[in-house]
């Protein structure tokens, strides 16, 4: 538990996403099995016991410490597990602290009414590191700011370059903890383990940005085009042995629509955009939120916010890997497929047709409901490869809206960006002359103006709020923004999405930046983000 | 006999030793003061006669420059007596940093000592802490809650190198309070092995270079500002804690930013701070020290000039001890937040 402890401790602290890789990659070359697998598991949140309650873990320390004491203790440090490993009083004993496998196969086992007399112990034996890993762990609080795929990549980083991270994903959902085939393939003493049937992650194709100079590059006849959603991609696997709805991210998102999951009365693996979806009208991203904040959603949820998939492309046909196909023959089974098994909650993503690119441009332009976020553009000839191969796949989004905003607040920024002010809160004038926030942006720029922007506001600071300045109403960006959404949460009423700087217009002055009320004519008619 | 209470008195200006006519680590330029260490909150610039011990006068003097650090200076070494007006004084060593000194004063057969700030971790810069019997103890109490406990900082310097080992590419920046913690760090580096030239902020190097005059050695030591961008990858840099995560760290590569505190046990302190590698090394007492201190000197009563005295002063008082809580301000926390440790630059040469 030591070293899991130590990983910890600098994950939490570790900003840089190839630092965490170098620390996670450490761990799991020189930590033995089993208990690198169950560091694994507790990382990537796949270890299932359950979860002590906070106050079982208040009850200890009270026995052990003065009460007046460890009130102030609590105050001053915040956080009740920090708190309780911190304070808890050494008792010095030949036992040492207790190893990561000893501590998870107790977790599993031991009835919850012996667990305080478990915890003793292990607290006793441990120092204060150790002892607050095991309280995050035992109370299901372990948030390291370290995703599952971050672990992915450091376990390929440790077979060499013998194996890619995706190849690691294909076969991720079909293991337990302590994964001791996976790190056998790994250290390439075993082979690959064989999934055998179970429903597991393929890594997605992905599309790059369409910019100026691959448009004109771009042969109309050898592409075909579909509209670019705004929902999130899913991954829908069903097998004998099970149904699996993944997000892009490989996370398992399949107990948050259970109506998807029980339309997947088939076998295969299909890539789609889940959406809500009313009458055939796609809604709001705002109103899929409603649905991705839920764990599991009750009945209301459902039906006031019905999702469905679009279904983009078939990976597997029962047990046929069509992936190294071309789209066109994929596109041909996929309609197929959709034909034979008219699954509820899923319809085909249409194609749609065209000759030049002019013309597609024109479509592209001609489309201003939030919930399309341009075009997908995507060789006939193309083989499903996972990740960004060059050339095979566009998105080209429409265009974005823009605002003249007015710099409010500033925020340093995190890791390479920790000593520039990169975050910024800008606002619009509301009729009576105030200045009302509207949004946030933290990129956009080039390194160059964001030396410029730092110093505007080291030198324009007129409070201090922790990390956070305050700053003269005095520096306009242009912010760009894909839609604007009513909202209830947001002072001015108003939410957007992916705002971010177009341009630093340090020629303009703040009194003739742009009105809220110009803002509000932008928002399309739909749904209120709550 | 008189309590101590009668004769050494709180006034605005700080601790007045009545008998004795002098101010105790005084916030204001007064005409007779003694000095119990040469940081900035306890060491101010102004006074007409001074009175500290031989290396707390040189390390004025290189803070605030000749002349500044009192107009007469006399120094007095650890162990000897001297008599001020009725007031019999002497001084010990506090092991804060170099030259900290305890003050004991004695005056118609009472005795109190003040402590100034102390820790009781080895600390291979400066003389260890020696316990007084007094009947009345002058304590800070700056982590005087069960929370802090000070891992030793062989410990932490074992972390900072091995994160060295795992970064070699990046630089590892230490935010260090230039008088006391950055010598200490240095000295400990050296102690762990690590021979490499340590690379110094501006505002580091005086007082490094002082404490190689008062005999300390500190091994090879450069400007960090000067350097080139390749040659601080896989290199330690000790600078101000206001710089390591400012426009001064710029100027290194991809820097690992480490802070030597104290403060460093508590998380969100590390994470407000923007730390990436906390590393708790303290110049003061932890909970468990404060309290082994108290009753090694053995005083039926304890006044705290600072920091979280009613946590202490409730633990004392369940040992029948009394406590006294002075709040004495101007005295900051490990000086981390006061006016010179923001200063990027040196203002000595």
């Amino acid at each position: 538990m030591i070293a899991f402890a130590e990983l910890l401790e600098r994950l939490v602290f570790t900003p840089g996403r190839l630092a965490k890789v170098a620390l996670l990659r450490r761990y799991f070359a020189t930590q033995p099995d089993p208990d690198r697998g169950f560091g694994l598991a507790a990382l990537t949140g796949e270890l299932a016991f359950q979860a002590a309650k906070p106050a079982m873990i208040r009850a200890l320390v009270e026995e052990r410490t003065d009460p007046v004491l460890f009130a102030m203790s609590r105050d001053y440090v915040g956080d009740l597990a920090e708190t309780v490993a911190l304070i808890w009083p050494a008792a010095p004993s030949n036992a040492g602290p207790p190893r990561m496998t000893e501590v998870v196969q107790t977790l599993i086992s031991t009835p919850k009414s012996e667990l305080p007399f478990v915890l003793t112990g292990w607290l006793d034996a441990s120092d204060a590191s150790v002892r607050y890993a095991l309280i995050k762990l035992i109370t299901g609080e372990l948030r390291v700011g370290a995703s599952a795929r971050l672990a992915k990549v450091a376990l390929a980083e440790v077979a060499e370059g013998r194996i890619a991270a995706d190849e690691i994903e294909e076969v991720w959902h079909g293991l337990t903890p302590p994964y001791t085939p996976l790190f056998a393939w790994i250290g390439g003493s075993g082979p690959r383990p064989d999934p055998a049937g179970a429903p597991v992650f393929r890594s997605p194709m992905l599309a790059h940005p369409l910019e100026a100079p691959d448009i004109a590059a771009l042969i109309p006849s050898a592409f075909r085009a579909e509209w670019k959603w705004d929902g999130i991609r899913v991954q829908l696997v069903a097998t004998p042995l099970g149904r699996r709805i993944f997000s892009r991210g490989a996370d398992d998102i399949s107990g948050a629509f259970p109506e998807i999951v029980e339309a997947m009365a088939f076998h295969g693996v299909l890539d789609g955009e889940l959406l809500v979806l009313r009458d055939g009208q796609v809604a709001p991203f705002a109103d899929l939120q409603q649905r991705l904040n839920r764990k599991a959603p009750g009945a209301k949820a459902q039906r006031d916010y019905p999702v469905a998939v679009r279904l983009y492309d078939l990976l597997f046909d029962e047990a046929e890997d069509l992936r190294p196909l071309p789209f066109d023959t994929r596109r041909e089974r996929l309609e197929a497929w959709y034909a034979r098994h008219s699954p509820p909650r899923m319809d085909l993503s249409e194609l749609i047709p065209f000759t030049t690119v002019d013309e597609l441009s024109v479509i592209r332009d001609g489309t201003r409901a939030a919930s399309i976020e341009g075009l997908m553009l995507k060789r006939g000839d193309s083989a499903y490869v996972p990740g960004r191969p060059k050339g095979q796949w566009w998105k080209w989004k429409r265009d974005p809206l823009t605002i003249d905003a007015v710099v409010m607040y500033a925020q340093r920024g995190h890791g390479k960006r920790s000593s520039y002010y990169s975050d910024y809160t800008f606002g619009l004038w509301r009729e009576d002359g105030e200045l009302v926030p509207v949004g946030k942006a933290y990129s956009g720029f080039t390194d160059a103006e964001l030396v410029t922007l730092d110093r505007w506001i080291r030198n324009h600071t007129t409070n201090r709020f922790g990390p956070v300045r305050e700053v003269e109403h005095g520096l306009v960006l242009e912010i760009a923004f894909d839609a604007a959404q009513r909202s209830n949460r947001h002072k001015s009423g108003v939410a957007l999405r992916f705002p971010r700087v177009a341009r630093v217009r340090m020629d303009k002055p703040a009194i003739e930046a742009d009105q809220l009320d110009t803002l509000m004519r932008l928002i399309e008619p739909g749904a209120v983000q709550a | 006999m008189p309590h101590p209470e009668t004769w050494l008195k709180v006034m605005p200006d700080g601790l007045f030793c009545e008998p004795g006519g002098f101010y105790m680590d005084p916030l204001r330029p007064v005409a007779r003061a003694i000095i119990t260490h040469a940081h900035a909150d306890h060491a101010r610039p102004g006074h007409d006669a001074v009175l500290a011990s031989p290396e707390t006068l040189a390390l004025m003097d290189v803070r605030m420059g000749e002349g500044r650090a009192g107009a007469v200076q006399q120094a007095l070494r650890y162990g000897e007596a001297i008599t001020i007006g009725e007031v019999r004084v002497w001084m010990q060593p506090a092991g804060h940093v170099l030259g900290s000194a305890q003050v004991a004063m004695e005056w118609r057969g009472s005795r109190a000592v003040v402590s100034g700030d102390y820790k009781r971790q080895p600390d291979p810069t400066c003389l260890p802490f020696v316990p007084i019997p007094c009947d009345v103890f002058v304590t800070e109490a700056t982590f005087a809650l069960p929370v802090f406990r000070h891992p030793p900082a062989e410990h932490e310097i074992a972390k900072l190198l091995d994160s060295v080992s795992l970064f070699p590419e990046r630089t590892h920046v230490v935010g260090a309070y230039a008088l006391g913690k950055a010598q200490r760090l240095i000295a400990l580096l050296r102690q762990a092995g690590w021979d490499r030239p340590i690379y110094l902020h501006g505002a580091q190097i005086p007082l490094c270079t002082a404490y190689g005059r008062l005999g300390i050695p500190l091994g090879e030591l450069l400007p960090a500002t000067v350097a080139e961008k390749d040659k601080l990858k896989g290199a330690i840099v000790i600078a101000p804690p206001s710089a390591i995560a400012d426009r001064w760290a710029r100027r290194l590569a991809e820097p690992v930013v480490c802070n030597a505190s104290g403060w460093m046990r508590v998380r969100q302190r590390a994470r407000s701070k923007g730390v990436e590698l906390p590393l708790v090394i303290s110049d003061h007492c932890d909970w468990d020290e404060l309290n082994q201190t108290l009753d090694e000197v053995a005083a039926p009563e304890v006044w705290v000039t600072h920091g979280r005295e009613e946590a202490l002063i409730h633990e004392a008082a369940k040992r029948g001890i009394r406590g006294r809580a002075l709040r004495l301000v101007g005295y900051g926390d490990e000086q981390e937040d006061l006016p010179e440790a923001a200063k990027t630059e040196p203002t000595v040469a």
